[in-house]
């Protein structure tokens, strides 16, 4: 998304489209990452129910990672998950 | 001078009156009330014309001036032609909502009857109100007596709305000294006022659920710059604005109205420049003092936000001396607002006057035809001594200044 000129921005401040926070990656607001040891996983899910962004990945009951463009880091899933198998670990190392 | 054929009644009525009186006439949509001395009695006089059935306005009885912009910017985000009105302590209470009206382009008029800000605490008038939020983005009208009042707040909405301008208005006028003295106004037709201001059809409304917007999103680093930006254009652009619906104004209705105000100035050696009433008193001291042979003149700000200092570097340049009379202060700055202004509007010119900063009339403190001779003469003298050159003080205060 290219960002737009001073006189290009809709007047005020005003957003025009309905719903389209849906693009603004949160994501970026991100300082540590949650990384999941699926060998340890047991598919409780406990991450996905108190993860506050909907950002746990869940296919036929199966956890399979992250929505890393919305989640925000901060870490509830690693501290919750049961098994301990969720550790958060330096963005900076991803990039 | 006046090509205007217009029928206008002549009517014995207060500032607040008056200034009721056009907002009669605007019928906005909205208007939001809370009292507060000395502009009570504006709404109270329009709160009769919505009793009487005179306008189609909502009312919104609220509680504070912070809910007054409030309901107003709503109001106004919504699609309606909103407006409130306040004085000094109420602006200043209003002043986080005053500054997201201006932020988010949504052209509101508001008639501020200006007051001093306590504390210490006081009712009478000085420009500290309005001064305290000349960097809110709002443009910013002062008006001398109640005619320029009840003219000032019809321009203001057709300049609010203008599509090049899209900004907030406030109209100042002095508390009590205008605000609460009967004079004559000359009062236009209705339909003459309705037309001139015209209906309000504005490109974006809150309410139109048919095309859903967001009004006062999160802006961060990423955009808040680009959209201060183009507030920032849209102030200095709205000068053109202005200066047109002046013009159309006189055209309409026989008075024309610019920027400033000049009186006497052709030839003039010392000129006072000031904001408000005290203008009036200072023309009756121009022509005393020039049938005595001086060669004086005065220059009345009207519109203080934009302020339009290329034009006022051109009034004074030719000036042996200048006089800037300013009803408040920055407190640690130099000198007054209008001084402030003036001392960079001459930072462009080569050959300038002496400069001299009286600031006076702070809570309504007296200024009279005396006062005003005093300092015509105090800046002669300081021009022949160079005692007193580019110095910021008060005038009419007791002890050594």
């Amino acid at each position: 998304m290219s960002l737009k000129s001073w006189n290009e921005v809709p007047l005020g401040g005003v957003i025009l489209e309905a719903g389209n926070a849906k693009e603004y990656k949160t994501g970026d607001w991100r300082s540590q990452r949650p990384v999941v040891d699926k060998e340890k996983c047991i598919n409780c899910l406990t991450c996905f129910i108190f993860c506050p962004d909907s950002a746990i990945k869940v296919e036929n009951g199966i956890m399979i990672g992250y929505d890393y463009d919305f989640c925000k880091g901060c870490g509830i899933c690693a501290n919750e998950c049961p098994k301990k198998c969720i550790t958060m670990k330096p963005e900076a190392d991803f990039r | 001078m006046s090509t205007a054929t217009i029928k206008k009644i002549k009517k014995a009525l207060t500032g607040n009156e008056a200034g009721a009186e056009a907002m009669r006439q605007i019928d906005p949509d909205v208007a939001a009330v809370f009292p507060i001395t000395p502009q009570t009695e504006l709404m109270h006089a329009f709160a009769a014309f919505v009793a009487d059935g005179k306008v189609g306005t909502e009312l919104v009885t609220v509680e504070s001036e912070h809910s007054a912009m409030s309901a107003t910017v709503g109001a106004a985000a919504a699609g309606a032609r909103a407006m409130t009105a306040t004085s000094a302590n109420g602006l200043a209470l209003m002043w986080e909502i005053v500054n997201i009206c201006s932020a988010m382009r949504l052209p509101v008029v508001m008639p501020v009857i200006n007051r001093a800000i306590s504390g210490p605490l006081n009712i009478h008038c000085d420009h500290s109100d309005m001064m305290g939020s000349r960097d809110t983005g709002w443009i910013q009208i002062f008006s001398e007596n109640s005619q320029e009042e009840y003219d000032n707040i019809i321009q203001a909405v057709r300049i609010a709305e203008n599509p090049n301008v899209l900004l907030p208005v406030m109209v100042g006028s002095d508390g009590f000294i205008i605000s609460h003295a009967l004079e004559t106004v000359e009062i236009y037709e209705d339909a003459e006022v309705k037309e001139f201001v015209g209906e309000y059809t504005p490109d974006r409304t809150l309410l139109n659920t048919g095309k859903p917007m967001t009004y006062g999103p999160l802006d961060l680093q990423d955009y808040y710059m680009e959209h201060k930006m183009a507030e920032h254009n849209a102030i200095h652009n709205a000068g053109k604005v202005i200066l047109e619906i002046g013009k159309e104004f006189g055209k309409k209705f026989g008075t024309e109205y610019g920027f400033f105000d000049t009186y006497k100035m052709e030839d003039a050696e010392y000129a006072i420049i000031c904001i408000g009433s005290t203008a009036g008193t200072t023309r009756v001291v121009v022509d005393k003092m020039r049938a005595e042979g001086k060669k004086v003149g005065l220059i009345k700000i009207r519109v203080f936000r934009p302020f339009p200092f290329k034009e006022l570097a051109e009034a004074v340049k030719n000036l042996k001396g200048l006089a800037v009379l300013d009803r408040a202060d920055t407190f640690g700055g130099r000198g007054g607002p209008l001084y402030i202004e003036m001392k960079s509007a001459l930072s462009d010119v080569k050959e300038k006057p002496v400069t001299r900063n009286f600031i006076y009339g702070l809570g309504g403190r007296d200024i009279n035809t005396t006062d005003i001779e005093t300092i015509y003469n105090q800046i002669e003298e300081t021009v022949k001594t160079g005692k007193g050159a580019e110095s910021f003080s008060y005038f009419g205060v007791r002890g050594d200044v």
